[in-house]
């Protein structure tokens, strides 16, 4: 089930920059407010929490609600200090947890 | 367009009568005090000062199904006062929490955003919290032509 997830996120900054970052991860979102065509609501089932760490710190986190369009997308931003490791994470309903890292040089 | 406004809720809160409307109406209304319910937690009772808060938005949502929408705080980000939550409701939505951004200093800057669903046209309630305990809040209505919740 885990779909690979995409990322937007400059390889190289400067000390002191604030760089965008995009991700979007392949993803249903079912709401849990639409009926199959028996009537039966199709159970909820989404990526509830998005979650951006730099070196172990936390730079942003998402708490998402059915709301969230299918394909979750998410933009921000993050100050870079120090070269290091972007950690994202996605956690489905269901438990599962998506994850995603990306090296990032400062200079 | 089955469209509630503001006046017609309270309307129909202060007479009581919900006899006569449809389902939908109903539950629009009730989404809409949740939807203050949901802000009420959020800031702990206190009053959000209007400002700060942009929106962007499309004015007409063709398709309720995938609305881009962006949040700014106007405010610091440094290590000691900076926005640190961003609350987003839509009023009309059958759930009216959309996402809760939490954001450290490290984001430096305090602005996000995503894609969102909606079911019909309404307000679209942004609040953020400062490190500090400050409150901002903002609002933008967004015509929906086509609801993008299913059903």
């Amino acid at each position: 089930m885990a779909e690979k997830p995409r990322l937007k996120i400059p390889k190289e900054a400067k000390k002191g920059e604030v760089i965008e970052i995009k991700t979007l991860l392949p993803h249903v979102m079912e709401s849990g407010q639409r009926k199959d065509k028996d009537g039966q609501t199709i159970p909820r089932k989404i990526i509830n929490k998005f979650a951006c760490e730099f070196n172990g710190k936390s730079v942003f986190v998402a708490n998402m609600e059915p709301a969230i369009a299918a394909n979750p997308f998410m933009q921000f931003y993050a100050k870079v200090e120090e070269s290091g490791t972007f950690k994202f994470t996605w956690t489905d309903d269901d438990g599962t947890v998506t994850t995603a890292e990306e090296k990032i040089t400062v200079s | 367009m089955r469209q509630l406004s503001r006046r017609d809720a309270l309307a129909l809160g202060a007479s009581g009568a919900a006899l006569t409307v449809t389902g939908w109406n109903t539950s629009a209304f009730a989404a809409a005090k949740e939807a203050a319910e949901q802000i009420e937690k959020f800031t702990g009772g206190k009053t959000a000062e209007k400002g700060k808060v942009s929106i962007e938005l499309p004015e007409i949502a063709e398709n309720g199904n995938t609305v881009p929408l962006s949040v700014t705080v106007d405010a610091p980000m440094t290590a000691d006062n900076y926005v640190s939550e961003i609350l987003i409701v839509a009023d009309g939505n059958p759930n009216p929490g959309v996402a809760t951004f939490h954001l450290s200093p490290m984001a430096g800057k305090a602005e996000a955003s995503t894609r969102i669903r909606l079911a019909a046209t309404q307000n679209i309630i942004a609040v953020a919290k400062t490190s500090k305990g400050e409150f901002f809040t903002n609002q933008k209505l967004v015509k929906v032509t086509i609801g993008g919740c299913g059903g």
